[in-house]
């Protein structure tokens, strides 16, 4: 298990320079340089695009600029935007921000949508089944973009009953709302896969040998079927609170939470190499580091799968 | 999930899957897998009709001038922003489009990039997961990381690097080609998840008595994966790929609203969502009908996916 | 919502009547709350995250002169309402021939830092502004100056041979003196934009720093800044310019969308913002939700739909007329824009010295002139109009695409960009397919700034890519023209000439439309579309 793990952190170093290289490439393969907007309708003075262009190192070729980047980024520098803010500083303001979000988002998917998936997997089809089917449907078909701005305008602007937009370091409550609608997708999914999973194990031998010996029936769904089938479940929250630091652009807009999915769509629309390398290879971390995490309690929770 | 009783070995089971695997060497037509899905699919009514709304919307898009006497392109300034009227059944937008008659023609490029997007990202997703789960140590990690790396990407860069590289700027792709880079996107950009779930199931699966048997008598690689595996690891993959439906179409919207996806003349569902992001409160006739046959058809395409699975799935029977 | 959907419809009569009566009134400020003014209260203001650092000669967008402008006084400035010029810092600025300006300055006035403004002040930031090797975004402002191209070749590869443009003079603490390399009528007007901002000695010894916290001599000082939060500033109390402010604490507050703004807006938690989103206007819902706290101006833009003469069969003078008759402009201006833009009949904003009604006599909406002209033109394939399609750039120009199509039977579609950046990079580099759009807010208010940097052969802002040996002479004739009227009068020739070629299509000119708190007694909106700050004032 320990070499399991070692070798397992040994992966992240490749991992970290195959996405810091594969980012500098998109970054760089997109099209319209990063001074072609700046000036308004007029185009920006060579000289200022000169200096730009020497300070950013942006003529230099491709490797030429990704190692300039590692270098200064293994000295503790994560370089600067256009406007002469320190990336670094972005990130560290930003990131506890979008962690909170996430963590938000994914505690309610988890509480909503295993509550759901359980009650619905063990009565069956019915009403309640046919509500969850329908309502999480509604839910998968719609943009995200379409489920924040209905919320916020339904819950804030005309009921009142929440800010339009959260404070410069909002607290876990101001972001319920936004991590329901963030959340909302994969709240979804955790739903329907729960159910799927309570369905099958519901039949299982070992579920009929616990009611056989007399378990209350407490027991057998708390702790049977219970943990046997919310492992397919956990795999999946597990990698979505990575997948949903990234994908809050939309969301961190419409309430204003100024988190890292705002400073990647700023920094790919400037195209700043800087700033959206620096995020995203965070991002990938963090996912690399929840994907062991989740293969681990895997392991933990699933006896029949051995890692070696 | 794969049923957990299977590790400890029920004859019956085992003995019911091998039989059926080995039904192409008998004379006899036995009643094949799929043969009995079908029959147990017919009597669902669930079933009946979620595939009629699905066949449905497919002739809709294939024929939209059968249920439209307008164009998708008729527009009338003087009646933008009208409500629904015997006229125009779900109103005119902004732009003074008929809304019906745009619904109607988006149905094509919706089902196009949500079905194909589906397929791709969950056909390569799985066997790419199925191959990781399968051969595990060296094989597994580099496609794991690899993964990673992709399910690390957001979302807008990526769109925006691939779109872009295939259209130059400013410029205005055909139809078929928008379609098929838009589906491609989602695709190469969405695999990781699918890949992940069948990695996991995989897992699991490859500990199966009965897998363990049908290596130790030496069938091939191509025959457990597709014999032994597949079935068992479906269900997980079945349920995402019904959700992932929804998602590209959601997808789409957002490409589109991003000024890289579908474009005009071409309309979908997508664009028409998106165009109605700030019409939610003027006009929310808008929003409501190509939400509503969005959600219409995920549910088809959802309710079809759990028969299907359930049909398919021998245990559940 | 069903319910407060008819609410709406209801409170939107009885609104959109007492707009009405206000409009009579004719005021382009309103007042809203009658509480009392607080002269040390927060006006909060919406805002967008500087792309610059904060130097007046390196800030040349929204999101950074919002903080800039106030925090800076140039020689002269423009009125809120109605954009008259006035000398700010300037004591008297004489030219006789519009080529050499002798300026002498105000005495007394201080930068923040407790230093005097005095005459070099100015001549050292120009030169600095200039100076290629410090790439400042705003250096071609100064290129009317003598001395520029030493400072600032024109070739890129060139070393500057001095670091002083030979035209700026210091002639005592409070006067110094400009030569131009050519006579330009327009230039006292010129230096009120935010780059002829004065700096002060200490931020010559480490620009980067004083960055990081700019000291200027306007009515308002730096206080903080948060990336991707807020600039905070206060008021200058010495400050001895006419535009004083009326509260105590400034609050630029960064916001990722201007939905969320406006919805802050609603329930006062943001006092200003000068730009209302697209929901906002969409059934002209604005109008019910602000009533009274709407706020109306008079901006110095204009919206055209550049037709390049590079495209394959647009250079076609039949086809332009064609397709300029064929847009409804009233029509898409009422519908799709909500009344925020008016119908535009000619290349100059309709709020300048200068603009007569009616220029351009193909811009108004004639399907069957429109058809015979396209008929003639004999034009065949599809038409496409191009732009970024953020920022509610889209739905105008697919309103006018219908309207192409419906009228001439011609396909076509619009095309769009994913951001401004991608745009202008399309649009400077001549690979246009089809038409796109050219939209221009004028940097000071004047009749030149809308005909100079668009219409000109090599022009920096010339999407079309036109040329007219005839309307270049007008332009440099008008330009060395000391007279001021006598300019406009070519300047308008120039116009002319150049409605009869149909470079670009006007289409619509924008009114403004901002919105306030209650909170926020009056407001101004000025002809750049900003809060003119001497016009707050908020209540307790």
């Amino acid at each position: 298990m320990i070499r399991y793990v070692l070798r397992r952190l040994l992966q992240l170093i490749p991992v970290f320079f195959g996405t810091t290289f594969l980012i500098y490439v998109l970054v760089w393969a997109v099209p319209g340089d990063p001074f072609s907007g700046k000036c308004g309708q007029t185009a920006c003075p060579q000289a200022y695009v000169d200096l730009m262009t020497e300070k950013f190192h942006l003529n230099d070729n491709l490797i030429l600029q990704y190692l300039k980047y590692l270098g200064s980024l293994f000295t503790g520098d994560w370089g600067e935007t256009f406007n002469g803010t320190s990336v670094g500083e972005l990130i560290a303001t930003s990131y506890p921000i979008t962690l909170r979000l996430a963590l938000v988002a994914v505690l309610i998917e988890a509480v909503i949508g295993l509550t759901a998936g359980v009650l619905t997997g063990l009565r069956g089809r019915g009403f309640l089944d046919n509500l969850v089917l329908v309502s999480t449907t509604f839910l998968i078909s719609l943009p995200v973009f379409v489920t924040a701005i209905v919320l916020q305008l339904v819950l804030g602007t005309e009921l009142g009953i929440i800010d339009t937009s959260v404070s410069d370091d909002p607290s876990f409550g101001e972001l319920i709302v936004p991590g329901i609608a963030l959340g909302s997708l994969s709240m979804a999914y955790v739903a329907r896969l729960t159910r799927t999973s309570i369905a099958e194990n519901r039949h299982a031998d070992y579920i009929r040998t616990a009611i056989a010996k007399g378990q209350p029936n407490s027991r057998v769904v708390g702790v049977h079927l219970l943990r046997n089938s919310v492992i397919p479940v956990l795999t999946f929250l597990g990698t979505d609170l990575g997948a949903l630091m990234g994908g809050a652009i939309v969301t961190e807009g419409v309430f204003n939470i100024n988190g890292l999915g705002g400073l990647i769509f700023r920094g790919i629309q400037n195209r700043e190499s800087a700033t959206v390398v620096g995020v995203v290879v965070l991002l990938v971390l963090v996912y690399l580091l929840m994907s062991l995490i989740v293969d681990l309690l895997y392991a933990v929770l699933d006896p029949r799968i051995r890692y070696d | 999930m794969t049923d957990p009783n299977l590790v400890g070995g029920t004859a019956v089971d085992a003995a019911e899957l091998s039989r059926v695997d080995d039904s192409a060497t008998e004379t006899k037509k036995p009643r094949s897998l799929w043969g009995d899905a079908w029959r147990q699919l017919r009597r669902k009514p669930a079933f009946v009709i979620s595939a009629v709304i699905i066949l449905l919307v497919v002739l809709i898009a294939i024929a939209p001038g059968l249920f439209s006497h307008r164009e998708a392109g008729f527009s009338d300034l003087t009646k933008a922003n009208q409500g629904p009227s015997s006229e125009a059944w779900f109103g005119y937008d902004n732009q003074g489009y008929d809304v019906y008659a745009r619904t109607i023609y988006g149905a094509r490029a919706s089902l196009l990039v949500g079905v194909f997007a589906t397929i791709l990202t969950v056909v390569f997703g799985s066997l790419v997961g199925i191959l990781a789960g399968y051969y595990g140590r060296l094989i597994d990690s580099l496609l794991s990381r690899l993964g990673d790396i992709f399910a690390g990407l957001p979302f807008v860069l990526g769109a925006i690097v691939i779109l872009t590289t295939f259209n130059a700027p400013g410029s205005n792709p055909g139809a078929v080609t928008i379609i098929v880079q838009v589906v491609c996107s989602i695709a190469v950009l969405t695999w990781p998840v699918a890949m992940r779930i069948m990695r996991s199931a995989t897992l699991v699966a490859k500990q199966l008595d009965y897998v363990k048997a049908a290596r130790a008598l030496g069938a091939s690689t191509p025959r457990i994966v597709f014999r032994h595996l597949l079935p068992n690891t479906l269900a997980p993959v079945l349920v995402y790929a019904t959700i992932a439906l929804g998602a590209a179409i959601g997808a789409e919207a957002t490409l589109a609203y991003l000024g890289i996806g579908v474009r005009p003349p071409v309309i979908s569902w997508g664009v028409m969502i998106s165009d109605s992001r700030d019409y939610f409160r003027a006009d929310p006739h808008m929003l409501l009908f190509p939400g509503a046959f969005v959600t219409i058809t995920v549910l088809a395409f959802v309710m079809l996916g759990d028969g299907i699975r359930d049909a398919l799935d021998p245990k559940s029977r | 919502m069903r319910r407060s959907r008819r609410l709406w419809g209801a409170a939107a009569v009885v609104t959109t009547l007492s707009l009405v009566l206000a409009a009579c009134g004719g005021g382009s400020s309103s007042s809203g709350s009658s509480g009392e003014v607080d002269p040390n209260g927060t006006f909060t203001v919406y805002g967008t995250e500087p792309q610059n650092t904060l130097i007046p000669t390196n800030t040349n967008e929204l999101g950074g002169s919002k903080a800039v402008d106030a925090m800076f006084a140039e020689l002269v400035a423009f009125k809120g309402d109605n954009a008259q010029p006035y000398n700010q810092m300037a004591e008297s600025i004489t030219t006789t021939d519009s080529k050499v300006f002798d300026i002498k300055i105000k005495q007394g006035w201080k930068f923040h830092d407790g230093t005097e403004v005095k005459a070099k002040n100015f001549v050292d930031a120009w030169n600095y502004g200039a100076y290629s090797p410090n790439g400042q975004i705003n250096s071609t402002f100064f290129e009317n100056i003598q001395g520029y191209d030493d400072v600032h070749p024109a070739d890129d590869n060139a070393k500057p041979t001095t670091d002083k443009m030979s035209g700026l003079v210091v002639k005592g603490d409070y006067e110094f003196q400009v030569t131009l390399k050519a006579p330009f009528s327009v230039f006292a007007t010129k230096i009120g934009y935010t780059a002829f901002a004065p700096l002060p000695d200490v931020f010559f010894k480490d620009p980067k720093a004083f960055a990081q916290h700019p000291i200027g001599n306007g009515p308002m000082k730096f206080v903080s800044r948060t990336p991707n939060v807020d600039i905070k500033l206060t008021r200058n109390d010495d400050y001895k310019g006419q535009d004083k402010v009326k509260f105590k604490d400034l609050d630029i507050k960064i916001y990722a969308s201007q939905e969320t703004a406006y919805q802050d807006l609603l329930s006062n938690k943001l006092d200003f913002i000068e730009t209302l989103p697209p929901s906002a206007l969409a059934g002209s819902k604005y109008k019910t939700d602000l009533k009274d706290n709407l706020v109306t101006g008079h901006l110095l833009g204009i919206s055209a739909i550049a037709v390049p003469y590079y495209v394959p069969g647009y250079d076609n003078l039949d086809l332009r007329k064609a397709i300029s008759m064929a847009i409804d402009r009233t029509q898409i201006t009422k519908t799709v824009m909500n009344d925020t833009y008016v119908p535009a009949d000619g290349y100059v904003s309709q709020g300048i010295e200068g603009y007569r009604p009616a220029v351009c006599e193909f811009c108004k909406f004639d399907p069957a002139a429109a058809k015979a002209a396209f008929a003639k033109s004999g034009f065949k394939g599809k038409l496409t109009i191009a732009s970024n399609a953020d920022g509610g750039r889209k739905e105008p120009l697919v309103a006018a695409c219908n309207s192409i199509k419906n009228v001439l039977g011609v396909e076509c579609d619009f095309v769009p960009a994913t951001d401004f950046g991608q745009w202008r990079s399309i649009v400077t580099g001549h690979k246009l397919t089809g038409m796109g759009r050219s939209d221009w807010s004028a940097d000071y208010p004047s009749i030149e700034d809308f005909l100079n940097p668009i219409y000109r052969t090599g022009a920096s802002s010339n999407d079309s890519v036109y040329s007219n040996p005839a309307v270049d002479q007008l332009l440099e004739q008008a330009d060395s023209t000391p007279d001021k009227d006598a300019a406009i009068k070519i300047y308008q020739q120039a116009e002319d000439a150049i409605a009869k070629d149909l470079p670009s299509i006007p289409v619509w000119d924008e009114k403004g439309v901002a919105a306030k708190s209650k909170h926020t007694k009056t407001v101004t909106l000025d002809f750049r579309r900003r809060a003119d700050y001497s016009s707050v004032e908020v209540t307790k």
